[in-house]
This record gives C-alpha cells, structure tokens and sequence, in this order.
C-alpha cells in the first residue's frame, strides 16, 4: 500500500506558514545566539511576519475573486472569502497585539523571544481555525490556539492572579477541547465523515432515521465553540481570565482567539451542520438572549476595567450570534462585519488599559480613570471614541456592526432576538457611559500624565481613525465583507 | 428645483466651524467669534434657504434642496438631505438657538472645546432636520446625544453628570426601538418591492404594513421621539436635565432637542404609518393632554426656575403632540408654528434664567423675591416672555396654541375641551411664579442686583423682535409650511381611510 501525500496549494496555507516560520525563526534565534534576544528583534521579526500574513490574505481575496473558493489538502483546508477575511483580521489584529505587548515588555522588563513565539503560534492556531473543513483540523487549531495561550496567559510569573487564571482556563479549556473532540466523534459516527463539507453532503442526500448520536454529536461541538466564545452560559471562566492575564493577552484574547473561534463556528454550524439549523436555532436564540443580556447586567456591576471589557465582549458575541442565528450569506458576512469592527477597537482600548495599568500591570479599577482626559486630553478623547465606538453610536464603526447584525437577523424573522440584543446594548451602554464620564471628572489631577510609549500611540491612533474614518463611511468594509461568503452555504 | 449644495452646506458649516474654533483655541477669545461669526453665517444661510424654498418641485412631494449619494449599497447606508416646509424653519430656529445660546450665555472655562461642541450641536441638529433617509435620520437623531452628555458632563456642576447619564440612557433606550422599527420597515420594503436594501425617505413611504405590525411600529417610533419630546409619562428624564446643564446647553437642550421629538413624530411616526393613525390617535391625544395638565400642575410647585421651565415645556410639548396627532391641517400647521414659537421664546426665557445665576447663586423659587424692585428690564423681558408663552392675542404664542386648539376641535372636539384647561393652567403657573419671584419685598441680598447689562439685552432684542413680530405676522411661516402639512395630513386622511 503506498501512501499519497496530498497536493497542497501553498497559496492557501501562506498566512499560516508565515506565523509558524516566524515562530521557529525565532526559536532557532534564541538557542543559536549568546544572550536573550532583545524585544526590538523579535518584535519586528513577529510584526514583520504578521503584516506578511495580511499582505497574504489579500493575495488570497484575489485569487478567490479571480477563480473561485478552493479546498486543498485533501480538503481539509479551504480557501474562500469568509476565510481571506477572518484571517486578515486575525493577522492586523496580531499586529496590533504585538505592538501593545512590545510597550508592556519594556514596561516590565521581559527581554527575549519568548511571548512574541507564543503569540506567533496561537495566532497560527486561529488561523487555522478560520480555514479548517475538517473537524480534525478545527481540533488541531483550537489545540495549537489553546496550548500557546495558556502559556501567554501566565506569562507574567511576578503576578499570582496570572498563574491562576492560566490554571483556570487551562482546566476549563481542556474539557472544552475534550468536549469538542468528543463530539467531533459521535459526528463521524453518524455521517462518517469528518469533513465538514462532506458532512454537508450526507446530511443533504440522507434522512437520518435515528438522529441522536448527531444531535449529541453537534449539541457537544456546540457547548465547546460557545466556551470559546464565551456565550453565557459557558462564559463564566471569562471574567477571571481577562482579569488575571498580562493585559496585551487580554487584548490578544478578546480580538485572536474571538475571532477564530467565531470563524470556525459558523463554518461548522452553517456550512457543515446548515441543513440542521431548525435544530439549532433555538439553541442559538437561548444564547442570544442570555449573552446580551447577563453579559450587559454584569458589566454594570464591574469596577475593574478588564472584567468590565470580559463582559461587554459576552454581550458583543451576542450581537455575533444573531449573524449566526441566521445562517444565510448575509449573516454570515455580517458577523465576519462584526469581527472587523470590534477587533482593532477592542485592541485600541487595551492598549490604553494597559498604559493604565502601569508598572506591574495592577492599575485596573474604573477609579484610577477618574480624570484621566483632563491629565491626557488625547488618550482621554481615544478611550471615549473607543468605547462609544463598543457602546454602537452612530459615526463609529461599532454602530454601523451592530446594525449590520440586526439588519441582517430581522431580515431572517428574528425580530424578537433582534429586541433583546437592543435591550441588551441599552444596558450595556450604562457601563460604557460611566467609564467615559469618569474620565472628565475632575479628580486625580496632581498625578502625573501618563507616559505613551510609540508603539501603544501608533495603536491607539491607529484604532481610533479606524473607528471613526470606517464609523463616517463604512462602504469599503461593507462591500469586503459582503464578499466573505463560505465555500459552501445550504 | 434649487440647488442642492445648500443643505450639505448648512450641514457642513457649523461642522467646520467647530473644526476651526479648535484650531485657533492659542489665543484668547478667537473661538468664541470664530462660533459666533459661523453661527450667524448659518443663521443667515438658513433664512435663505427658507425664503428661497419652492414647495412646488415636480414629485418632490414638498421636498426641495433634494441631494443623495449611497454610501454603503449593502447596507442601505446613504447620505440623503431634502428640506420641505417644515424643515427649513426648524433649520433656521437651529441657527437661531445656538446663535444667541453663545451671545447670552458665554462661558470662558474652556471655551474653545466648549463652542465647537456647541457648533457640533447645531451640526447633527441640522443634519436631523434635513436628513431625507431613515437611517441618516436616526444616525444624527442618536449623534445629538454626544454632544449633550459632554457639554453635562464637563461644564455642568457635578450633578450634571448623573444628569447627563440619565438623559443619555433614557434616550439611547428610547431610539433603541426605533433602530429595530426602521430596519424592520428596510426589509418590508425589500420584500415587497425587491431591490438593494434602502431606507430612503420616498421608498419607505410606500411601504404597507398589517394594521399589528404598524401599531407596534409606531409604538417603537413614539417611544423615541415621546422621550425626546417629551410626552408624559417619558418626561423625567427633562426636570434634571434642564435644572443641571451649564446655561447655553441649556438653552439648547430646551429650545432644539424637544422640536426632534416632535419633528420626528409628525414626519416618521404619522407621516410613514398613514394606516394606524385611527387607532393610536386616542392613546396619543389623551398622553398630549395629561403633559399639558400635568405639566401645568406640576410647574406650580416646580422648586427652582429651571425646572419650572422643564415642566412648562412638557405642557406646551403637550400642545404641540395634540396638534400634531388631530389629524387636522390647521391643528398640524399650529403644531410645527408653535414648535417654532415655543422654541424661540424658551430660548428667551432660559437666557433670562443664566442671567439671573450669573447674579445670584441660586434660582430655587423659594429664595427668589422682589425682583422687579433692583431689576426692571429684566422683570420686562420676562413678562414678555411670559405672556408669550401663556397665549396672549398679539403675541406669537396666541395664534400657534390657537390654530392647534381650533384645528383639535374640529377633529377630536372632547380632547380640545380638556386640553383648553391648560390654556388656563399656564396663566395660573406663570402668573403665580411671577408673583413669588418678582412681587413682593425684595431681601436686602437681592436689592443691590444689577439689572441686564446692555450687551445681555442686545442679545435678546432678536427674541423680542420674533415674538413680537410672529405675534401679528405670521403668514411668512405659515405659507410655507402649509403645503408641506397639507400633503402629509392628506396622505395620511386618504391612505388611512382606504385600509
């Protein structure tokens, strides 16, 4: 019996092969020299392999535009507009991490290679989330995510919460895995296949008499995305890891592992599992509501910044969901809409909570940005743009994503899930709005302004003309993400 | 059909003048004549555009100035500006708040951020009332927000700032519904008559809902604009917005912000739902006349001045929404002529209120009396402003309440009847508050306040000479509004009757 190695499009895996040779250049760079390796070197080998896998995925969109999605690798990777469009937003969304991570390094004095290889890698796992057809590849990426992550979410040995928030999520993440993988199984068990596509296939041409085992099988991968995601009611390790993190891997969670995640569950749910959506639909509705609406109560309540942002980032994959809830092409391009326009913002409001923060990344309560705009007019006026632009008003780019999902959803039939997120998003305005206004307040004005080091201003600036040049006019996003259509849609 | 330049002009003017106010914000003072002189552009613009204005454009229906360029065609998002009768007085009444809200009430603290905020305002305003898009519609609708909380929240005092939340929260709640009422009629739109997703104006007019569907539609677009307005029982958001805000926002909340609400109530809610108006009309009229009565009560026992006028509005508000929802021509016309005059004596009255604080610290009711010993001007100003307000024969306030109680009658005569009580009302809240705070022996604080200065008269004179003039004249407003109302109380008479 010989063995046929499959052909691979070398196309299709670029932005993959550019993380993961970052990653192992960086490797071999740290063993072959004498001292650590300076953080300017790596940064700029990680940034610089990160950009490439952007300038990638345009190659992609053209070749997709020019001839068509494509499957390689004996189809378990797929090349479409969905993919081109998730993974660039995950490579800017890299950039920006880096960039944030790079200030933070200095900040507390971790020299060397070690977190930009990390990021490298789990960012390669998400990318690979967002093209995998197969079920076996989803796993692979969420495991090469997952690993790297732990790692990065303890990073910082000098605080106890990292540690413990890393054991958390590395308890509750390995029975989410396990959980996906299982489920993953009682899924081949019914269709005999693991490739999503094929899946599709069987469930179109077969009336499965006995559907149990897909019902588990599918129910199963279900709980693991939603893990991932974090749509309560498996949101509840989220808070704690946001809070314990360094916060660059916060700001790396919240736009990488988000966006990935969601790529790889609507590919499994719509593409794979799309014949099944009577099914999953009220499922889908349950997480709707109790995401926007717990995730939106909770952030009220919070008086530290990083758990404020866990829970409005609950209430945003709400608003995802109902993209999902859809399952047709203009949900689905709608939610990639949504990952565009939450990920860079969210990544700019980390950056100045990070700056924050401070020396030993410990300054998170809402009370140490009291007065903060009369200390530093302009990061002061970059936060209030950043989290309006989460709140969803008008003239930022987050009104013009959440009003995509809504449009799309209502014009499914779901103008009830479509009332519930707006409920949802009025509530969660509350917390937004008292962030902002104590950033006006005049109190804490004898401190001392906050230091901006380049790299976080290029962050910040960058964010923010991002949300208000794409808020103004938002019709190149809208028109790239209308082209994000999965290889196959029911 | 006239140019279209004119509204992207009105638009974009007070937007750059923001802009440049903060550019010059080095020297001295250099921001605030920078506002002024672009806010006195616009005013002037602004009266040209209402006299210029053709109401008789081919299947414009109204709609002159017409412009409209799609933005994002997968989302419907377009810029899209018309004016018609109605709108460009509303335009011009924008010009005039922000105008004389920099002339009366100056404030030097930060000035520069502070003009151009006070510009942005009268940009978005603007923007509301010319805006020929639902979406864009609502996109300027919610952006006012923005400009309102940061003028609360950093020249407010530090009340202002739960003020300023509650004011943001209960309108953001309130326009929430109506994101989901306007996408919902996108995609009724779509559905029945195919095409790319829009939410032009003329396109979504044409929409036929089920008599189910077009209450709750309406039901979403009242809650927006009832809050704005404000209708009772949505009003409590106004007492502490109104008694909290720094004097020009003030002025501006009060004069601009209620005019959205009813603007959008008889453009959206009546105008685009021509086929539920039979059956909301009850509830409304009935929430029209608790405002004016309640209102009128409440006013009487009001704590300080600001409040009192925050109550006072609810019940003149309460007039505008009879007029509005009588399903009448001349009850409509005196609607949106009242929304102006209200508009344009509140500006006055609110001034009156900052000149007072600028004297003495506070304005509660029960520090204030004798004024009229030590400042008799002021005490002139505001009895004109206050007969104004209550309907005297020969002020503007007269003939707008009675073309709204007139026009009421003939449609709806058992609310007319109620609501005439508020006419009285007024008289009684007004005269009473006057009594306390100008009759009577003045304490020995209060004897030695300065009366108006000259430049805090001449600010006003623009007011006096409104008021006045309105009073006996005011076929300028009324010819050009007419059509614009008749065409919408039309459709809505004849759609309405055939379902």
């Amino acid at each position: 019996m010989t063995l046929h190695a499959p052909l691979i499009n070398y196309l299709a895996i670029l932005p993959f092969l550019f993380l993961t040779g970052a990653a192992l250049l960086l490797l071999f760079m740290t063993a072959l020299t004498r001292d650590r390796l300076s953080t300017r070197v790596s940064s700029t080998i990680a940034v610089s392999a990160a950009l490439g896998g952007f300038v990638a995925t345009f190659v992609q969109w053209f070749e997709v535009d020019h001839h068509g999605a494509t499957t390689t690798a004996a189809h378990a990777i797929v090349m479409d507009g969905f993919s081109a469009v998730m993974c660039a937003s995950i490579c800017s969304s890299l950039v920006f991490a880096l960039l944030i991570a790079h200030d933070w390094q200095g900040r507390e004095r971790f020299n060397g290679a070690e977190y930009q290889m990390l990021a490298l890698l789990a960012t390669s796992g998400s990318v690979l989330m967002t093209q995998a057809n197969d079920l076996v590849l989803v796993f692979l990426g969420l495991e090469i995510l997952s690993i790297a992550l732990y790692c990065l979410i303890a990073f910082n040995r000098r605080r106890y919460k990292s540690s413990e928030s890393s054991m958390k999520y590395f308890l509750l993440g390995g029975f989410a895995a396990a959980i996906f993988i299982y489920g993953a199984a009682l899924t081949y068990g019914a269709t005999g296949t693991t490739n999503v596509t094929s899946i599709a296939y069987f469930l179109g041409t077969t009336h499965l008499l006995h559907p149990g085992l897909l019902l588990a099988g599918g129910g199963l991968m279900m709980v693991a995305f939603a893990f991932k995601v974090q749509a309560v009611p498996f949101h509840f390790w989220s808070p704690d890891v946001y809070e314990g993190a360094p916060t660059p891997v916060t700001g790396f969670h919240a736009s990488i592992v988000w966006g990935g995640a969601f790529a790889a569950m609507i590919r499994v749910m719509i593409s794979g599992l799309g014949s099944q959506i009577d099914t999953w639909r009220p499922i889908f509705f349950g997480l709707i509501v109790l995401s926007t609406i717990v995730g939106a109560c909770f952030a009220i309540l919070q008086g530290n910044a990083k758990r404020l942002l866990a829970y409005s980032s609950v209430s945003h994959s709400g608003f995802i969901l109902l993209g999902v809830w859809t399952g047709t092409a203009v949900g689905v391009s709608a939610a990639a809409f949504y990952v565009l326009t939450y990920a860079p913002v969210v990544l700019g409001s980390f950056a100045i909570v990070a700056l924050v923060g401070g020396v030993g990344d410990s300054n998170h309560e809402l009370e140490k940005y009291r007065g903060l705009a009369r200390r530093n007019p302009w990061i002061g006026f970059s936060l209030s743009v950043l989290l309006l632009s989460q709140l969803g008003v008008p003239l930022t780019v987050g009104f013009n994503g959440k009003f995509a999902v809504l449009a799309a959803t209502i014009d499914a039939g779901n103008i009830y899930g479509a009332i519930v997120a707006l409920v949802g998003a009025c509530i969660a305005a509350f917390a937004y709005l008292r962030w902002t206004t104590g950033l006006y307040a005049a109190e804490n004005l004898d401190q001392p302004a906050l230091v901006v080091p380049w790299a976080s201003r290029v962050v910040i600036t960058l964010a923010v003309l991002y949300a208000l040049v794409f808020g103004v006019d938002p019709g190149l996003l809208t028109s790239i993400a209308s082209h994000a259509t999965l290889l196959f849609q029911p | 059909m006239h140019s279209s330049l004119f509204l992207s002009g009105l638009l974009l003017l007070p937007a750059l003048g923001a802009v440049v106010a903060l550019l010059v914000r080095k020297q001295e003072g250099r921001s605030y004549v920078v506002a002024v002189a672009t806010a006195f552009l616009e005013l002037v613009l602004s009266v040209v555009v209402a006299f210029t204005y053709n109401a008789h454009v081919a299947n414009a229906q109204g709609f002159d100035f017409a412009y409209s360029h799609v933005l994002s065609p997968v989302l419907g998002i377009a810029y899209s500006v018309a004016a018609d009768g109605i709108s460009v007085w509303m335009v011009v009444l924008s010009a005039l708040t922000v105008l004389i809200a920099l002339l009366a009430a100056r404030d030097r603290r930060r000035e520069s951020a502070y003009v151009a905020w006070q510009l942005l305002l009268l940009a978005v305003t603007v923007g509301c009332f010319v805006a020929h898009d639902l979406l864009e519609f609502f996109i300027f609708f919610e952006l006012i927000l923005i400009p309102c909380y940061f003028m609360m929240v950093q020249w407010g005092g530090e009340k202002a700032k739960a003020a300023a939340m509650k004011f943001f929260l209960y309108t953001f709640t309130g326009s929430a519904f109506m994101l989901a009422a306007i996408i919902y009629l996108a995609v009724l739109h779509q559905q029945q008559v195919g095409g790319a997703l829009t939410f032009a104006y003329g396109a979504l007019a044409q929409v036929t809902t089920s008599t189910a569907a077009g209450v709750w539609l309406f039901v979403a677009f009242a809650l927006a604009f009832g809050v704005k307005s404000p209708i009772w029982p949505l009003h409590t958001w106004s007492p502490s917005t109104y008694a909290e805000a720094p004097a020009a926002a003030g002025i501006e909340l009060s004069a601009l912000l209620s005019k959205l609400g009813a603007y959008g109530l008889l453009r959206f809610a009546v105008a685009l739902l021509p086929g539920v108006q039979r059956d909301v009309r009850p509830v409304m009229l009935t929430l029209a006349v608790i405002s004016i009565l309640y209102g009128s009560f409440v006013a009487c026992t009001a704590k300080d001045l600001r409040r009192f006028i925050a109550y006072s509005s609810l019940a003149q508000m309460g007039f505008v929404t009879l007029g509005i929802m009588s399903g009448s021509v001349i009850g409509t016309e005196g609607a949106v002529l009242l929304m102006f005059n209200h508009g344009v004596i509140t500006i006055g009255v609110f001034a009156l209120v900052g000149y007072l604080e600028r004297r003495r610290a506070s304005v509660a009711m029960a520090d204030l009396r004798g004024l009229q010993g030590p400042m008799p001007v002021f005490a002139g100003l505001f009895t004109l402003f206050m007969l104004a307000t209550m309907g005297l024969p020969g002020l503007s306030g007269f003939v707008s309440e009675y073309l709204v109680l007139i026009g009421t009658f003939g449609t709806h005569a058992w609310w007319a009847l109620v609501a005439t009580l508020g006419v009285v009302g007024s008289a009684v809240y007004w005269l009473w508050a006057y009594q306390r705070a100008f009759h009577g022996e003045v304490s020995t604080a209060d004897a030695s306040l300065a009366d108006v200065s000259h430049a805090e008269r001449n600010a006003l004179w623009p007011i006096v000479a409104l008021v006045v003039v309105l009073g006996v004249f005011p076929s300028p407003i009324l010819n050009r509004l007419g059509p614009a109302v008749t065409s919408i109380v039309s459709h809505v008479a004849t759609t309405g009757v055939s379902k």
